[in-house]
């Protein structure tokens, strides 16, 4: 932290693979002609039924402009990141994004708790991204969104969409109703696996229990610490059940949950795997070796220790080829590329860091 | 040290703000209640654009569940990770010792003072009888 | 290692669970005759989170029961003679806390209380105690906190980690107050009270899931107790994190001054960088270690947590934490070793520290007399 700023000169004609972009609706209605007439008659007449006390805004208000960076709120109205020339100009030239990776969070069903039109949402979303968005800016790249708590609906969207090249990854959200290793999931995996799709767990705002073992946050920096701490659980349960076991070809990655956790927990599991593996015969190796294999890691939100080289420490110890820059446009904890860097790289970790590892996961 | 004059004083009454370039360098300027501040338009933290940040003033508290806002309108809140930034001096309120937002020398100028020169303006002629604001980079 | 020097402040040790039987004398006529022909007499009381009967729960070559040896001798021969032990801090994970009627609950904490120091603590001048409360009732805790702390060699309040709500919530602020104005630390023990799924999408399938997620829970408990102004309404209020793990620290310190550079208006009170109130206010136990596979990383880990003070020496007995008398991890520096065994712990409780001053005091007496 307070480290000088790198050189700027040298990073600005930088050009790198973005793993973090949030599309968003102006509203539910740009979602109409991807919907049937009983859904927008549904969404018209009766709308979203979630897991939490209010229904169109967070029970965790946000603090920077609910959330978003304060400038990226388009002048023609709508959110940040409905506004593909807002965030052409604003991000994609001049941070230099040769390819952008959109997580959409919003109105894909993953916390609608009503699974026909959780359906009815997903399928809808996928169709926008690829018609309101990669279609109009090349750039771009799409994640097929699923309800992760209607698996068998999930794998068939999935099956669905993987013919189109356009579609780079599968999206679910950690808040499931149950931990995401345990069995009800796995046709997600097996249709991710067949389609040659790697996951992307991105934090959510909702999802059905509270989102720390002790109940709610109070603050919201609480929350926000909590979206780490829910990947945690989730990774955990992926490793343990041995959904890599069964699924040795499928690939996760985690996005906007930090990640220098992950040594820290892989030694922690390994120490208690270790006396409890009578517990959990059906893993053949240390936990750590999974997750080395089968999980990547978004860097946003760049942790910013006080003194900057401890980072790079960390990163030696997940691997170089697994972390993936990250951006998290147009949300307040937005890092650029071009700053948020506070310590030295050799070139080989630069372009893994900013491409190559991306690259490789997704086939870009 | 140079001086650009980089807008007619009209332009940033009381309450506005400007983004303008002078030298090369993109600066922030603040009107705030008739004085100015001006600052570089790249937060030293995370590289956001100080123009489109909230001008406000000090959350304080003096025990928990008491809130109070103080020294309205003397700081300057980045619009991407929410750093504070007093105006006056560009330090940072949570690490003033190390990271401060980079400062320029602002004021406004009689176009009959500013005839003297010497002066860059690079958008516009200056005319004598008008007010200008000037920064010296 | 081994520990290479007498005179280690073992700061989490666990005395075994006492059975009803045990517990009856100290509870009066009414809950007596309740426990009895409820049949609660007949109940174990053993948390879900520390089953005694899995590999974790109790070290192999600690389960054997010599007919010739009481509990006591048991717990001197395995647990205090091996690591030169000179004050061990004993805590019972009793069931009570998981009860959901408070009154029923607090009765039983008492006696457990009771025992600790009828049965223990009043036969083994090196072990201190822990007052267990009902955390859900601060009316309970504080009451029961009132009624034993008169007894110096309780030094702190304990609490499991995950209850009815994150522990920095402001209706348990009194449980804090009595702990400061006692001198009590207030340790967090590894444990659920499962009033909620241990982990933010639900309930993991396996006991090592559950273990594992313990550590993040930790870190949720002290971003609540720092968040909510916790160590600004009680500044001399030490938390003591016991079996937390301590090799996930970095991340927390790091994530939290990022966190309050950013947003630290919804918690103005919040009026230092994070890190520095937790390098001041927070203790953890040593083991489990969670330890990187080499001596060399953990020195790293070390030097990334950047203070020598956090962490207190501890067997975690009967867990099986470690082997044989391999206590300490390998890549403690000598000083650290020397800070963690004895000097922390006296930093972090303010009854040991009173203990020894005084002791210090009466030797230096008898030394000029």
């Amino acid at each position: 932290m307070n480290a000088p700023l790198l050189d700027v000169k040298a990073s600005q004609t930088l050009s790198f693979v973005d793993c973090d972009i949030h599309p968003v609706q102006r509203s539910l209605a740009d979602l109409f002609p991807y919907m049937g007439a009983r859904w927008i008659e549904h969404a018209k007449s009766i709308g979203p039924h979630i897991r939490q006390g209010l229904s169109s805004m967070q029970a965790h208000p946000r603090m920077m402009a609910a959330g978003q960076r304060a400038d990226a709120y388009p002048e023609r109205g709508g959110p940040p990141g409905s506004d593909l020339a807002l965030m052409q100009r604003q991000h994609l030239d001049p941070a230099g994004v040769e390819i952008g990776m959109l997580v959409s969070l919003s109105k894909g069903g993953m916390e609608e708790r009503n699974t026909d039109y959780a359906r009815a949402l997903s399928h809808a979303v996928n169709d926008w991204q690829i018609e309101d968005w990669v279609r109009k800016e090349p750039r771009l790249r799409a994640g097929v969104v699923v309800p992760q708590d209607d698996p068998d609906f999930a794998a068939q969207e999935i099956r669905a969409r993987a013919g189109d090249p356009s579609f780079r990854q599968v999206i679910l959200s950690p808040r499931s109703i149950e931990p995401l290793g345990r069995k009800r999931y796995w046709p997600i995996y097996e249709a991710a696996q067949e389609c040659d799709l790697p996951l992307g767990l991105h934090p959510a705002a909702n999802g059905a229990h509270p989102s720390t073992g002790s109940g709610w946050p109070t603050f919201y920096m609480q929350e926000h610490y909590a979206f780490g701490t829910n990947m945690h659980g989730n990774l955990v349960s992926m490793v343990f059940e041995g959904v890599f076991e069964r699924f040795p070809r499928l690939k996760v990655a985690l996005i906007e949950s930090g990640f220098t956790w992950i040594p820290a927990m892989c030694w922690r599991m390994d120490r208690h795997w270790e006396r409890m593996r009578h517990e959990v015969p059906h893993l053949k190796r240390p936990p750590s070796e999974y997750v080395r294999e089968h999980f990547w890691f978004a860097t946003q939100p760049m942790e910013e220790p006080e003194n900057p080289v401890h980072l790079p420490e960390i990163i030696d110890w997940i691997g170089w080829d697994r972390l993936m820059f990250s951006t998290d446009y147009p949300h307040w904890d937005y890092d650029d590329p071009r700053y948020c860097i506070k310590f030295a790289m050799t070139d080989a970790q630069r372009s893994q860091l900013f491409g190559d590892n991306a690259r490789a996961l997704y086939r870009l | 040290m140079t001086k650009h004059v980089v807008a007619s004083a009209d332009e940033l009454q009381p309450g506005q703000r400007k983004l303008v370039n002078a030298g090369g360098r993109e600066i922030a300027v603040f009107n705030i209640a008739g004085e100015m501040f001006a600052l570089a338009n790249r937060c030293p933290h995370g590289g956001g654009p100080l123009i489109e940040g909230y001008v406000t003033g000090l959350a304080l508290s003096s025990r928990p569940g008491e809130y109070r806002l103080a020294r309205e309108n003397e700081f300057l809140r980045c619009p991407y990770h929410g750093w504070e930034f007093e105006l006056r001096t560009g330090q940072s309120y949570c690490d003033p010792k190390s990271v401060r937002a980079r400062q320029f020398s602002v004021h406004v100028e009689h176009g009959e003072e500013l005839a003297k020169g010497p002066y860059a303006a690079d958008r516009f002629e200056v005319a004598r009888e008008k007010d200008y604001v000037v920064v010296e980079v | 290692m081994k520990v290479l020097f007498s005179g280690a402040i073992d700061c989490d040790l666990h005395l075994p669970l006492p059975g009803m039987a045990t517990l009856m004398p100290y509870v009066d006529a009414f809950w007596r005759e309740q426990f009895v022909t409820r049949r609660i007499d007949r109940m174990d009381f053993a948390l879900t989170s520390f089953p005694a009967q899995t590999p974790l729960g109790m070290r192999e070559d600690w389960r054997d029961v010599r007919a010739s040896e009481t509990p006591l001798d048991k717990l001197r021969r395995e647990a205090l003679t091996p690591f030169g032990t000179r004050i061990a801090i004993a805590s019972i994970l009793h069931g009570a806390v998981a009860l959901y009627n408070d009154d029923m609950a607090a009765v039983l904490c008492s006696a457990v209380n009771d025992h600790m120091a009828r049965d223990w603590l009043d036969h083994e001048p090196r072990l201190r105690g822990s007052i267990l409360v009902v955390a859900q009732s601060a009316e309970h805790a504080v009451r029961e906190i009132e009624r034993v702390a008169a007894d110096k060699r309780f030094v702190q309040v304990l609490m499991l980690v995950m209850g009815d709500t994150l522990p920095g919530k402001r209706q348990l602020w009194p449980i804090y107050r009595a702990c400061e104005k006692h001198g009590l630390s207030l340790a967090l023990h590894a444990g659920s009270a499962y009033r909620h799924a241990p982990t933010g999408s639900g309930w993991p399938s396996y006991y090592v899931e559950d273990y594992v997620a313990q550590s993040t829970a930790f870190e949720n408990a002290i971003v609540s107790f720092l968040a909510e102004g916790v160590f600004n309404a009680c500044p001399n209020l030490k938390l003591v994190c016991l079996e937390s793990g301590f090799t996930w620290l970095p991340t927390l310190l790091w994530r939290l001054n990022k966190e309050w550079r950013g947003v630290r208006q919804e918690a103005p009170w919040l009026d230092r960088m994070p890190a520095e109130v937790l390098r001041e206010r927070v203790r953890l136990s040593l083991q489990p270690v969670d330890a990187p596979p080499d001596g060399a990383m953990l020195k790293r880990v070390l030097a990334h947590i950047d203070c020598d003070d956090m962490l207190l020496f501890s067997s975690d007995y009967p867990h099986a934490q470690f082997k044989g008398l391999e206590i300490l991890p390998d890549g403690l520096p000598d000083n650290l070793i020397r800070k963690i065994m004895i000097e922390n712990p006296i930093a972090s409780y303010p009854r040991l520290q009173a203990e020894f001053a005084a002791a210090q005091e009466t030797g230096h007496e008898r030394a000029t007399s």
